[in-house]
């Protein structure tokens, strides 16, 4: 019987971390060495927690699908990281990035782990700094910082347009340094295909190697996630073509519950697709919202070019609608607007996809070289991307999934339903409720490796000083490493008429129609019938050629793809039972006679968090009531 | 609608490090120029799997020119023909109707081929091992603003550590050296005054660990075309300039300043 405890430690929210900092069991200095850790993921949470944990003393062994651990897609985050240093002096607090965070979360998140993600951002950007971190500076050497996605104060610390990249070379450069040190073993090229139990607690993983084809079991006490989100459940996205849910829905078959899978970002600055062979979605960072301006023709079906559109045939929606914040508005609210301009007829572009994001004002306004100095990689990715000219076009935009909120239930130590199991950053369920602010996500990930975890995972461990992780020729290791080679042999013996691209974008089209932007009942009911049937259609008919016992790019994929296939059916599930629009996720049934969405707080203030139940049955829904004793809730308004 | 091109490809096709490769001809007709390079490549790979032939293997992973995975040689430039662009954010509208294009893996000594496309970079990752970081473990370093950094230093280390890895500077340079490499991870940190503390100690074992691994610089700065994100020669002057320096400092802890 499944119990959720989410272990919010008593006293008052701003002191709660500290005190259960103090109260969490210790593992003394020298003893920390008897412990091994697995680490599976090298983004900035694993990396980070890897790095960080070793240097506790723990042995870690960290494991990657990639070359080098600096490939996680963390790398690919533009924007910036938040934390509520307030250097610019303009009323920015620990207090106002919680707010903030559970407000932008439209109250779906928990507010004491959110409370504790405002507190540690400020070590985290002292940290990165210390690392060598190259963020953008003012010329009297101080970091400079701007407001981004929707915030009202300036907190987001930045490096170019590549601060992903930075932030996480700065944390695998640490897990270098640990690698080299010798306390931590990289296991490269590795896909994490199942989670390992004994006694119902967690003792490894099963790994299959890339370049080998080889099944290897490996055993720690403990078992840390951070294997990023879901987005490619929807085929195109701006997630890396990697990016999968795997070692997260292989843990949920283990027992590990699945939190709000309903939950997804999409982002509304992303380039559109120009043609049926695309493969992935580009994000163009949203700081270009805060200079550009996004309109669409007043009129349906207009032909004619940006230029020759006058400007009172112009409609810029988001400035009429919201003349507060304008071009600003949260993430969801951007992305739902462009949908609605987009169906009514009024998009742009060969396909009629998408809507203008203008520069024009802010050209004439600070002149080309400021504009430059801004965006200036941004625009010549665009242009090398599109052919066309930002500086002289409007940039076309249109939004794409691009950050899942959902992901493993966690309690306040960040464990997983299943003991010893941890879910951090992106694969959690995060601190962002339904809707996650702009510049948070790099946050959460550091704040989880570097500052949660190796306080938290002590608790866990120092119990258990002395005992010896299961050995790998233990059966429950023997039979899941049988298992997964079984598996691998059965795919690639499989004569089936399509690839596994075929039925992944199949997959992904489904998704997008019935549980995207939008979603409603008889959309869910369709979606929930055709996922499964594509699903047995898929196992019968793939086709994956060459052989299990070496580099098979089609073989990963289409481990990937079944799990994508059966994750698909509780993430449409999950959204049917909400009925209630909050945050990404938007049902057309709950909303307000002005079009925006209406929560439903006495019905649905609770994480929902899913049960598998074995393969055929009705997952069963956990429920872990939300109180929200420092914000009062309030339904978001950003007129 | 785009416009398509029907192009000859001649793709290189090895099993593994130790097997002998060749190319494989492929007639790719109605490619739309709107496609990416890798796009490309998945339509087909989709045509020769429809025609059960086993689809050439590549590395790639973003797409968006920043992870590092992708690259390869294309008609003999790493990445291709247009300027500071890595092969995934090389379109196809930079080639004419017709064309025959050549793509190789990277070829270093350095970088065995694992199979098709794909190469081993960990000599990278090894070079990083040996000093690309400064140490500092996680807890409470003094407040990011009490260290200031000039704009002018900040922004040097940043075009540094704009390196994506992705090993197109190798791939170029007819000696499969790594200078620039290693040049842009050394300068990254050792601008930065946090970075000062084991400047030299960094510097003496990250260039010798890439010796151990790659060939020598002789200038011909074919690595800098390459590279794209367009990382500088100055980087490896400097790195020169610290490995001399170097090799006196570590010589006596009095001498470190």
């Amino acid at each position: 019987m499944v119990t959720l405890d989410a272990k919010i430690p008593e006293g008052p929210m701003a002191d709660k971390w500290d005190n259960h900092k103090f109260s969490v069991k210790l593992v003394n200095p020298a003893n920390k060495r008897k412990f091994e850790v697995i680490v599976v993921g090298t983004g900035l949470a694993g990396a980070s927690a890897a790095a960080s944990l070793a240097e506790l003393g723990y042995n870690v062994k960290v494991f990657t699908f990639h070359d080098s651990p600096r490939r996680a897609h963390s790398i690919a985050a533009q924007g910036g990281v938040n934390a509520a240093k307030n250097y610019r002096n303009d009323g920015d607090s620990v207090h106002r990035l919680f707010y903030d965070t559970v407000k932008g979360g439209d109250y779906r998140s928990r507010e004491a782990n959110v409370h504790r993600l405002a507190q540690v951002s400020v070590n985290i950007i002292d940290q990165c700094v210390a690392q060598g971190v190259p963020f953008a500076r003012e010329y009297g050497g101080l970091l400079a910082n701007r407001s981004f996605g929707g915030a009202q104060v300036s907190r987001t610390f930045y490096a170019r347009g590549q601060t992903g990249q930075q932030l996480l070379l700065g944390a695998y450069q640490a897990l270098a340094a640990q690698i080299a040190a010798g306390k931590v073993t990289l296991y490269n090229r590795s896909d994490v295909l199942d989670i390992v139990k004994k006694d119902g607690e967690a003792c490894g993983i099963v790994t299959r190697d890339m370049l080998t084809g080889e099944v290897h079991g490996h055993s720690a006490h403990a078992v840390v996630l951070a294997t990023g989100g879901y987005g490619n459940v929807y085929y195109l996205s701006t997630n890396a073509m990697a990016s999968n849910v795997t070692a997260a829905w292989r843990a949920h078959r283990k027992g590990a519950l699945f939190a709000n899978p309903c939950y997804t970002q999409i982002h509304p600055t992303c380039i559109p697709a120009a043609d049926e062979f695309q493969s992935k979605l580009t994000l163009m960072s949203e700081s270009l919202r805060n200079d550009g301006r996004i309109w669409v023709p007043e009129a349906n079906d207009d032909a004619r070019g940006a230029a020759e559109i006058p400007e009172d045939e112009r409609y810029y929606y988001l400035e009429e609608k919201y003349p507060s914040f304008g071009n600003l508005v949260p993430r969801d609210v951007a992305s739902r607007n462009a949908k609605t301009v987009v169906d009514e007829g009024r998009g742009v572009g060969p396909l009629k996809n998408g809507v203008y994001l203008d520069f024009a004002a802010a050209i004439s306004r600070d002149g080309v070289e400021a504009v430059k100095e801004r965006y200036g990689n941004l625009f010549d990715m665009y242009e090398r991307i599109t052919g066309e000219d930002p500086y002289s076009t409007p940039m076309r935009i249109y939004p794409a999934t691009h950050y899942t909120m959902g992901g493993l239930w966690v309690d306040y130590n960040l464990m997983t339903t299943v003991p010893g199991l941890y879910a951090l950053g992106e694969a959690n369920f995060s601190d962002h409720g339904a809707n996650r602010l702009g510049a948070s996500a790099l946050m959460q990930g550091l704040a989880d490796g570097y500052f949660v975890l190796p306080y938290t995972i002590g608790d866990y461990l120092a119990p258990k000083l002395g005992n010896t992780p299961v050995p790998t020729d233990d059966p429950v290791f023997k039979e899941s490493v049988q298992a997964v080679d079984d598996k691998s042999r059965q795919w690639t013996s499989n004569k089936g008429t399509h690839g596994v691209e075929h039925y992944h974008r199949e997959l992904g089209k489904i998704v997008w129609e019935h549980c995207g932007m939008a979603r409603n009942e008889a959309g869910l009911q369709t979606a929930l019938k055709e996922i499964p049937a594509l699903r047995e259609d898929f196992r019968k008919n793939v086709k994956v050629l060459g052989s299990p016992d070496g580099i098979n790019t089609m073989l990963e994929k289409v481990n990937r793809v079944d799990d994508f296939m059966e994750f698909a059916e509780l993430k449409v599930r999950d959204a049917l039972h909400r009925r209630e629009s909050c945050g990404g996720h938007f049902r057309e049934e709950s909303q307000t006679p002005e079009g925006e969405a209406l929560r439903d707080d006495e019905n649905f203030a609770y994480v929902g968090a899913w049960e598998h139940k074995g393969d055929g049955a009705e997952p069963e829904l956990h429920k872990e009531e939300l109180n929200f004793e420092s914000v009062p809730l309030t339904q978001r308004s950003y007129k | 609608m785009s416009k398509m091109l029907n192009l000859k490809l001649k793709i290189w096709r090895q099993d593994g490090p130790h097997t002998q490769g060749a190319f494989l001809d492929v007639e790719a007709n109605d490619i739309p120029e709107d496609a990416s390079f890798l796009e490309m490549l998945d339509v087909v790979n989709e045509r020769l799997i429809a025609d059960d032939v086993e689809p050439v293997t590549f590395g790639h992973d973003c797409r968006e020119g920043i992870c590092g995975t992708c690259g390869v040689m294309i008609n003999g430039q790493a990445h291709g023909p247009e300027k500071a662009t890595a092969t995934c954010q090389l379109h196809m509208r930079k080639f004419n109707d017709g064309d025959e294009i050549v793509i190789e893996p990277w070829q270093a000594e350095a970088f065995p081929v694992l199979k098709d496309l794909m190469v081993d970079r960990r000599a990278f990752d090894r070079i990083v091992e040996a000093g690309g970081y400064i140490s500092v473990p996680t807890g409470t370093p003094q407040d990011a603003n009490s260290i200031l950094i000039p704009k002018e230093v900040a922004d040097s280390s940043m075009d540094a550590a704009a390196c994506i890895g992705c090993g197109a500077c190798v791939a170029a340079c007819p000696n499969s050296a790594a200078q620039l490499f290693t040049s842009a991870k050394l300068a990254h940190l050792n601008v930065l005054p946090q970075g000062q503390s084991e400047r030299w100690k960094r510097t003496e074992a990250m260039v010798e660990t890439m010796e151990d691994f790659f060939g020598s610089c002789t200038n011909h700065g074919e690595c800098h075309e390459a590279c794209p994100k367009e990382i500088s020669l100055d980087f490896i002057a400097f790195m020169n300039r610290d490995y001399v320096k170097a090799k006196v400092k570590n010589r006596s802890l009095a001498s470190q300043q």
